[in-house]
């Protein structure tokens, strides 16, 4: 039998589907694991970043730390804190996955906020708008498609690593691989490939697709785009 | 009473433990030079495959759209979706992790040498033509030197991820320090994690200020400038 028709025959088998370590059970896992760890970062490093880009500070810092955070290997953090008193379990999966969308969601907040045109913010000051007021009316809607690339950078790479938890006994869609190499079934460790690799682009198409459309500006360029000019 | 003092660390399994370091230290070398050996290979063709990528991107500049869009779709698929999908035609081998790190580089090296190669100034172009310089001698003598910045940069990227992604090749049995990381979890050794997590950012370190010492070589026009 081919690779391809194992695949399938695995894909159109329904037990596969149920049960504690089938398809939809590991698919939930994996999204729980994806939401908690992105939710989780997201309220420590959005008011970090767009605290640091309202004042302009620690910027090199930041993009310092997410160059770091390249060097590490998500296995080997995984591993320590499997090892750790953290334990083995969902908990360790969560602390490394926040630990690497950390970098991109304050990174891009940052860069986000410090992009808005400095005339556009003095002229803001010139209303006599307060710093609050200069924040959130032209500071966030300007920077916000930028804000929104870091949590679409940042979930689209928690999806994918959440598959490397699986290396240490966590659950979620690498757990099908995992499973499929050491029982060697080829047809779970291609199924588990294909849904994860699909998955994996599905959610980046769904991010970029939200990230369009929370740009302020976009229907301003759509418009002019469509009258044959050019904003900016 | 004697107390066992030199097997006391592999016993208490400590973090850190010098026992470990000198008993195991023929198995951390040969799983780091797996992982040299692993990521030289893989960032070499990566390059290799690239230039003609890019060059051809460069000559029919429609394509640039699909050759990125492709690339950075594959760069999109989870290491270990990509190195199982890899098992069923090249086996549990060093030649399916090979091809799977190739792969995750190729986006970064197009992308960053057709920056680098676009950013040339037109006029300096227009200089070297009036110097009566031909095509591919304007290419090697003053494209590709003006673009090397941004070719070390891809290096340095695609060289340091390179090193972190290695380990996942444990999940088919060619992981370098992986596979160490791989046996600290099954058999709980904290002084092995620790061992070869640190001997991984540290390799990639020393990579990363390897290739910044080699561009302060290649580029010596611009250490004037800086100085």
């Amino acid at each position: 039998m081919s690779s391809w028709h194992r695949l399938i025959d695995y894909l159109t088998t329904a037990s596969h589907w149920t049960g504690q370590a089938g398809i939809l059970h590991r698919l939930e896992q994996h999204m729980a694991l994806t939401g908690v760890s992105v939710a989780i970062a997201a309220a420590v490093a959005l008011p970090l970043g767009l605290a640091l880009g309202h004042v302009g500070r620690g910027g090199t810092l930041a993009i310092n730390i997410t160059n770091i955070g390249r060097a590490v290997p998500t296995f080997a953090v995984l591993t320590l804190l499997t090892l750790s008193p953290v334990g083995i379990g969902n908990r360790s999966t969560v602390i490394a996955l926040v630990l690497f969308a950390l970098p991109p969601l304050v990174t891009n907040s940052y860069i986000g906020l410090r992009e808005v045109d400095p005339e556009v913010r003095d002229a803001a000051r010139g209303m006599g708008m307060s710093g609050w007021q200069l924040f959130r009316r032209v500071e966030l809607p300007l920077g916000m498609p930028l804000v929104m690339a870091g949590i679409r950078i940042a979930t689209v790479q928690v999806w994918a690593t959440a598959t490397i938890a699986a290396l240490v006994g966590a659950g979620g869609l690498g757990r099908l691989i995992t499973d499929g190499l050491s029982s060697h079934d080829q047809g779970q460790l291609l199924a588990g490939a294909v849904i994860v690799a699909a998955l994996a682009l599905v959610v980046e198409l769904l991010l970029a697709l939200v990230q369009r459309q929370v740009d302020p500006l976009r229907r301003l360029r759509v418009a002019a785009a469509t009258r044959g000019a050019d904003v900016t | 009473m004697v107390l066992p003092h030199a097997a006391d660390c592999l016993v208490r399994n400590s973090w850190i433990c010098g026992k470990y370091l000198s008993t195991r230290r023929d198995t951390i070398l040969t799983d780091l030079k797996q992982h040299v050996i692993l990521t030289v290979v893989a960032v070499a063709i990566g390059f290799a495959v690239s230039v003609p990528l890019t060059l051809f991107v460069r000559r029919f500049r429609r394509t640039e759209g699909l050759v990125l869009g492709l690339t950075s779709v594959m760069y999109g698929i989870p290491s270990v979706a990509l190195f199982a999908v890899l098992v069923p035609f090249t086996g549990l081998s060093g030649t399916t992790v090979e091809i799977g790190l190739v792969t995750y580089t190729l986006v970064i090296f197009v992308r960053n040498t057709l920056a680098g190669l676009d950013a040339v100034p037109p006029d300096v172009l227009d200089a070297a033509r009036g110097m009566g310089m031909g095509p591919v001698r304007m290419f090697l003598r003053v494209e590709v030197p003006l673009a090397m910045p941004a070719i070390l940069a891809g290096f340095r990227v695609a060289t340091v991820s390179t090193v972190a992604l290695v380990t996942v090749g444990a999940l088919v049995g060619t992981g370098g320090l992986g596979q160490e990381l791989s046996d600290a979890f099954s058999s709980y050794f904290k002084a092995e994690a620790l061992t070869a997590s640190v001997l991984c950012v540290l390799l990639a370190v020393t990579a990363d200020l390897l290739i910044v010492t080699i561009g302060w070589f290649l580029t010596p026009w611009r250490r004037r400038r800086s100085a």
